[in-house]
């Protein structure tokens, strides 16, 4: 597709010599480097409680953010409104980062290389309203089925599609149509006159509507949910104090974004204020350990064909057989350095600064069969499910909610516990991952990464992992 | 037309096109943010944008809809799109608007708006930035790098409308500064943050004030062990007292009372919480950054006892929630532009006690001081509170050592009935307000 036949081309008329002019403006008066960033996001949302459709939202918003970067100076504005009266005084406000005479001559766009890791053609947000009523509809009719016990469900379905349009100084012009939808479904159990307890599950990620009725169905999140809320009926306290802590595949994945993840962003490591700051090429997590973030993976929720930069997504090896490889890269960072671009420039939308995010971050397989990981135990805990967590980058230290864990006692899950928070620290906690599983299993696809205010979808992986020691953060 | 006249006049289109109410939010902001490192201007942000949104109802049907283009043409397909989806919801038949005799705007000046920040010049701006970081980096030789120092100020303007007669507006102001040190011992890197906020740029704290309180925060960090697990009295500093705070209002608000999903669900009237306990929401207080005119449904703020010495008086609620738990909506209505009517919170305050902070811990033989908390282990169905815990350790009533890479767990019900103490530090950063809490005992997880 050439870039006249472009979403932003199209409907709004923007030319490639617009962005030329508007690339000037932004660098008059002397900055290195200059990007736009077009952004036209369409969400739709349903929430169903009580059986009742209680809520269906729809609605857009569009805007542009200009760029502007001066050695290591960032200047940035933003316009709800693009008409080229306010797109060009956005580019003026950008470029009082600088101060000077213009010094890089205008550079002429050329179309950058494309491909489609998501190749979907009506999108969710396209397709009749009704349609994902009824698939919401089908969940909510599910999880009262499942169990007697359930007393509350909660359904929530959203899904947006973002049409993203990027220009910079140094001559690259993309654009992509990013689709992304996901269910949520929240359950409520509670045996007659005891305490209730909360199930949940969901997933989604850059497919077409009918993933949810071939791949993923409304009842299999479900049945999850129900299922989980029905095993808390019966659980004990956590235990507290350092265990052998042993991960289930999938979700417990966010271990990987918290522990390493975030302290891997080239923005922190650049400034020396994370705790992995100057240790590439040095031992940070158990041979066994290699883990990638990999923004490649067809129609994953982490996935990009282009980041916000313009850049392609790629697959990163952060660490390799427990040795730090490399940082996530953002444009500025990337610049400072003299680092190769990672494709991990993300922002939340046309207001924010591009940053270094993460994608789908996972650990591959290792060769231990996951019940013989479990087996291994004595005496530990057993995490299948994760609420999220939380890093402070400088120390290095991450927490991790489990929402539901189980006793290991000789080798054997015994009962389930009590939502509890595991802590560690990241350089540290992976040096303890005795066991690798060969069963890696990505997330299902309803990840939210935080960082400075901005909100981003990722993915997390991850096989079943004995870690030898790790402080449990329950009651008993 | 003015935002005003644009609401009314989507309101108006939406009953053209069949619905039988109709309410419209709309918001316009204005942000300058300017942050420094290590002396050096890093980044200089602004702009502004705004947003409207539109609920309407067809009987007892909902739809909603928002857009940013505030255009004939956007207001338009705003309003298609909500009347459109309120023909797939599902009847509701505690859905609709607040009675007319609830809808109503407070008539004093509640400060909310200061000229001085529009004014405002940014080479002002960038050098308060500055000086919070540079008298972070001069406090200590221990301090090695820093996160930067940061000014960000905002100007908002709300409108709300709707078919029952309600148009009302009001706009607001802030600014802030906020410095991030980085100090490091051994190897070992620690960061720590304060700030200040105001309506006002003349309301600021000074810049090396905060700047020097950062300073502080993170050099008393430095040299952190991990103690072993053991129960011990806990006590929450102000800042990390207000996100206890956060966790009540969540156990409080009408949607997990209702929904049953809360473990304050059924116990209005009874003691959940010792006598020293009274918990207040209050969106009237002049100049407090909880406070506006009215809520998000065109319903007065006001003042509501949550908790009073120990007893659970009131659930926090709009008009929904309020409909079906068979109340009043307490004026507590929040949204932002896309989606419906949530619940928020005013000015939500823990009530202080006497003791200074300082009384508190000199009564602690063997404790835990706690300056920062991290993660989400909240389970506001159950009350099961485990979270990370980064702090002080309490020994013969002083403050003796850094501990970090522990937990904290108990329950909130526990918790609230064994608050041993409230300090008589009560003081107003952002619109959740503690004061020192001392808890008697909690799991302190570590070796």
């Amino acid at each position: 597709m050439a870039f006249s036949d472009s979403f932003f081309a199209a409907k709004f008329g923007i030319t490639q010599h617009d962005l030329e002019s508007y690339l000037s403006d932004a660098l008059s008066r002397g900055g290195d480097y200059a990007d736009l960033y077009f952004e036209y996001l369409a969400t739709s949302s349903i929430s169903i409680d009580e059986s009742i459709v209680k809520s269906a939202t729809q609605g857009v918003s569009l805007g542009l953010g200009v760029r502007v970067i001066s050695g290591e100076r960032t200047g940035y504005a933003y316009s709800d409104d693009l008409s080229p009266e306010k797109i060009r005084h956005a580019a003026q406000v950008a470029a009082m980062i600088a101060a000077g005479p213009a010094k890089v001559e205008k550079t002429p766009l050329n179309e950058g290389p494309r491909r489609n890791l998501y190749p979907v053609i009506t999108a969710p947000s396209e397709t009749a309203f009704r349609e994902r009523v009824e698939l919401a509809q089908r969940a909510d009719v599910a999880a009262r089925a499942y169990d007697s016990r359930i007393f509350q469900v909660q359904v929530v379905y959203a899904d947006n599609l973002r049409q993203i349009l990027v220009a910079t100084s140094d001559g690259m012009l993309n654009w992509d149509r990013q689709p992304l939808s996901r269910m949520s479904v929240f359950v409520l159990a509670k045996d007659k006159d005891g305490v209730p307890q909360q199930g949940h599950a969901g997933g989604g990620g850059r497919h077409e509507l009918d993933w949810f009725r071939t791949e993923r169905t409304p009842e299999y999140f479900a049945q999850e949910a129900g299922r989980q809320a029905i095993v808390q009926l019966g659980a004990v306290e956590a235990p507290a104090g350092e265990q052998i802590v042993v991960l289930g595949p999938g979700w417990p994945g966010v271990l990987l974004h918290e522990a390493v993840g975030h302290g891997l962003e080239a923005d922190f490591n650049r400034k020396g204020v994370s705790a992995f700051s100057g240790r590439i090429g040095q031992q940070v997590a158990s041979p066994l350990c290699t883990v990638v973030d990999d923004g490649t993976i067809g129609g994953r929720r982490g996935s990009l064909n282009l980041d916000d930069e313009g850049n392609q997504s790629q697959r990163n090896v952060l660490i390799e057989n427990g040795i730090l490889r490399g940082y996530l890269q953002d444009k500025l960072s990337s610049r400072i350095t003299g680092a190769h671009a990672t494709g991990s420039g993300r922002r939340e939308s046309y207001e924010h600064i591009p940053m270094p995010r993460m994608t789908n971050t996972f650990m591959l397989a290792g060769e231990s069969a996951p019940e013989d990981v479990i087996k291994s135990v004595p005496r530990g805990l057993y995490c299948a499910n994760f609420a999220g967590g939380q890093v402070d980058i400088t120390s290095g230290n991450f927490v991790f909610s489990a929402s539901e864990s189980y006793l290991i006692e000789d080798g054997k899950l015994t009962r389930p516990v009590r939502n509890a928070t595991l802590i560690g620290n990241g350089p540290e906690a992976m040096k303890y991952v005795s066991m690798v599983g060969n069963d890696l299993k990505l997330d299902e696809g309803v990840g939210i990464c935080g960082k400075e205010g901005q909100s981003v979808p990722v993915g997390v992986g991850i096989p079943t992992v004995r870690i030898d020691k790790m402080t449990v953060g329950g009651t008993a | 037309m003015n935002l005003t006249e644009v609401a009314q006049d989507a309101i108006q289109q939406a009953l053209k096109r069949g619905a039988t109410d109709a309410e419209c939010t709309i918001s316009e902001g204005s942000e300058f943010s300017a942050s420094v490192r290590l002396g050096e201007v890093e980044t200089l942000k602004e702009a502004g944008s705004r947003g409207a949104g539109l609920r309407v109802l067809i009987g007892r049907r909902m739809g909603s809809s928002y857009t940013s283009d505030l255009t004939p043409e956007g207001i338009r397909q705003m309003v298609a799109s909500a009347v459109d989806l309120a023909h797939l919801t599902t009847e509701d038949p505690h859905a609709g608007l607040p009675d007319a005799s609830e809808l109503g705007s407070l008539t004093e000046d509640l400060q909310l708006f200061s000229d001085e920040v529009a004014g405002l010049a940014a080479d002002k701006k960038i050098d308060a930035a500055r000086r919070a970081e540079a008298a972070a980096l001069s406090f200590d030789p221990r301090i090695t790098n820093s996160e930067g120092g940061s000014f960000d100020s905002n100007i908002a303007g709300r409108v709300f409308a709707n078919s029952r007669g309600f148009a009302g507006s009001y706009r607001s102001t802030y600014c802030s500064v906020s410095a991030v040190p980085v100090a490091a011992l051994d190897g070992k890197m620690e960061r720590d943050y304060w700030f200040t906020i105001a309506r006002s740029f003349s309301g600021l704290e000074s810049p090396e004030l905060v700047g020097r309180t950062a300073a502080e925060r993170v050099i008393r960090r430095l040299g952190a062990v991990k103690v072993e697990t053991q129960r011990v009295p806990i006590v929450f500093e102000p800042r990390v007292a207000r996100s206890l705070l956060g966790n009540l209002f969540d156990a409080v608000q009408g949607s997990s009372i209702y929904r049953q999903a809360s473990f304050l669900a059924g116990k209005l009237g009874e003691k959940i919480a010792c006598d020293k306990i009274t918990l207040i929401d209050d969106g009237t207080i002049p100049g407090l950054f909880g406070s506006q005119p009215f809520d998000d449904e065109g319903v007065p703020s006001r003042r509501t006892p949550v908790i009073e010495k120990g007893i659970l008086k009131n659930y926090l609620l709009n008009t929904y929630t309020a409909r079906k738990l068979g109340m009043k909506t307490t004026g507590n209505a929040s949204r932002g532009i896309t989606g419906n009517a949530g619940i928020g919170h005013g000015n939500f305050i823990l009530e202080a006690g006497e003791k200074s902070p300082e009384q508190i811990i000199a009564g602690i033989k063997n404790g835990f001081y706690v300056t920062e908390l991290i993660g989400s282990g909240v389970n506001i169905v159950t009350g099961d509170y485990s979270r990370g815990a980064v702090g002080l350790w309490i020994r013969d009533g002083e403050l003796a050592f850094p501990v970090s890479e522990v937990t904290i767990a108990g329950t909130l019900q526990e918790m609230l009935t064994d608050v041993a103490e409230i300090g008589n530090d009560l003081e107003f950063r952002g619109s959740v307000s503690a004061p020192t809490i001392m808890i008697g005992e909690m799991t302190v997880a570590g070796r």
